[in-house]
């Protein structure tokens, strides 16, 4: 059933403290929407059960990007199209530049913004893996101040998280020190464009001397929420990346991803898909390693 | 009993609208209904299939995916915005030439795509012309002579975007 928009009051502030302000003023009333690539599908379906929302799209004081010596901090309502344009990241973190590419087609990008894609909470979201395996810091702000934390603490579960009803995201903080690192993204979905993800890895890595001195492995679709894949990269850290520990990775990885069956794919096609791309980036290791 | 809607202004192909219409209602059904403008097509409603592609403040969007509150004060290009008077834009004349239309339902949407392509990227590649429309499903034509149309589009020299 088609959603009606006569039934959904929505607003527009001009300034983030309007829309702290109002956030504030009655947690949980209000719903804030920016590009609208999820809330107005959902209300198009007459899935859309908050009545009220507040427009933060387009505010100034969400919409930078500011580059640092030690780190490129990207606003929250930055969209995927001005992330894949931006050359300082495509040179610092092209992990997410190619994850910005993958969402949606070019009107999509256009409209989606980081911070949607963050909050929506969703498993299969592109950006996540991405912005775990660079170490990022989420940054979220309300009325009563704004506080910092890893981004790999903000997901808790399906669609949970420590947002707080009155809280936005402020923006991503990206620490400028993988530029030199091995990266590795992959997504495997039903086709190029326009699919949603069935699994994806994505991976930094700093190999010395053969052996394993830094890794990063982030996944989406495999749990309920993006996720590093801690276990698998405690198997990999330190250690020489000879056939018993590729053995070992491998093991943990399966023991350590919790996938589900759905409309998109199976838990059994995910959980073998997962430990085949993290083979797939152990090999670029391997062959990197070996050139050094 | 009439609700009292929010006066919104826009400038839709280089001319001054206001309309009075729910803040949530979608720039496509403003577009279509208040404004009527029905070049551009509805599909899937769900900012899959492309084919409610507009230019908002010089950006590609799709317009079903905008509440109309947000394009206040905005500037909007439309396929009726294209064609000068009689005079077809040179993509609508690939379009036309190369077979790029059939049924004509996904095909304001590709041209609008294919603009804002051209306007950024004046010679583009078969792979960036791909991606480009990416966002764009046709079930007619199998995209080759769409793609074809954009070559030949860029040949003539489509770049421009009014």
């Amino acid at each position: 059933m088609r959603g009606d928009p006569e039934v959904h009051e929505l607003i527009a502030a001009s300034s983030l403290p309007e829309v702290l302000a109002q956030l504030g003023s009655a947690p949980g009333m209000w719903m804030p929407i920016a590009g609208g690539t999820e809330l107005m599908v959902a209300h198009a379906a007459g899935r859309l059960n908050t009545p009220k929302l507040i427009s933060v799209w387009g505010l100034p004081e969400l919409g930078f990007i500011r580059v640092s010596d030690d780190c490129i901090s990207i606003g929250g309502g930055v969209t995927f199209g001005q992330i894949r344009r931006h050359a300082a990241i495509a040179a610092d973190f092209p992990l997410l530049s190619r994850a910005a590419s993958w969402i949606g087609s070019i009107a999509n990008q256009n409209r989606a913004t980081l911070a949607g894609n963050i909050v929506n909470g969703s498993p299969a979201a592109d950006a996540p893996p991405a912005l775990l395996v660079y170490d990022a810091e989420i940054e979220l702000i309300s009325q009563r101040g704004s506080r910092r934390l890893p981004y790999s603490h903000f997901h808790l579960g399906y669609k949970q998280s420590v947002l707080e009803p009155d809280e936005l995201v402020l923006a991503l903080h990206l620490p400028r020190r993988f530029a030199k690192h091995a990266q590795y993204l992959r997504k495997v979905g039903t086709r190029k464009a326009m699919a949603i993800t069935k699994v994806a890895l994505a991976g930094t890595a700093v190999v010395d001397d053969g052996i394993v001195a830094e890794i990063r492995l982030a996944a989406a679709s495999v749990a309920d929420r993006p996720v590093r894949m801690t276990a698998a990269e405690t198997a990999l850290l330190g250690k020489k990346l000879s056939f018993e520990t590729r053995r070992a990775v491998r093991k943990a990885l399966l023991n350590e991803v919790r996938p589900i069956d759905d409309i998109r794919s199976t838990a059994e096609y995910r959980r073998h898909v997962a430990a085949n791309l993290l083979d797939e980036f152990l090999n670029e290791l391997t062959r990197e390693g070996s050139s050094v | 009993m009439t609700a009292c809607w929010p006066h919104i202004e826009l400038t839709v192909n280089g001319q001054q609208a206001a309309v009075e219409v729910p803040p949530m209602k979608r720039l496509l059904d403003v577009l279509r209904e208040d404004l009527g403008l029905t070049g551009t097509k509805e599909g899937c409603g769900e900012g899959e299939c492309g084919s409610c592609s507009v230019r908002m403040n010089g950006e590609l969007v799709n317009s079903c995916l905008v509440p109309i509150l947000q394009a206040t004060g905005a500037r909007i290009e439309t396929v009726e915005g294209l064609a000068i008077d009689a005079e077809l834009h040179p993509l609508q004349k690939a379009f036309l030439e190369c077979g790029g239309a059939q049924c004509g339902i996904c095909t304001p949407g590709m041209l609008m795509a294919a603009t804002h392509l051209l306007a950024r990227n004046p010679h583009p590649t078969m792979e960036e012309i791909r991606e480009g429309l990416a966002g764009n499903l046709c079930r007619c034509t199998g995209f080759i002579k769409i793609f074809e149309s954009v070559v030949a589009a860029a040949a003539m020299g489509a770049t421009h975007a009014r």
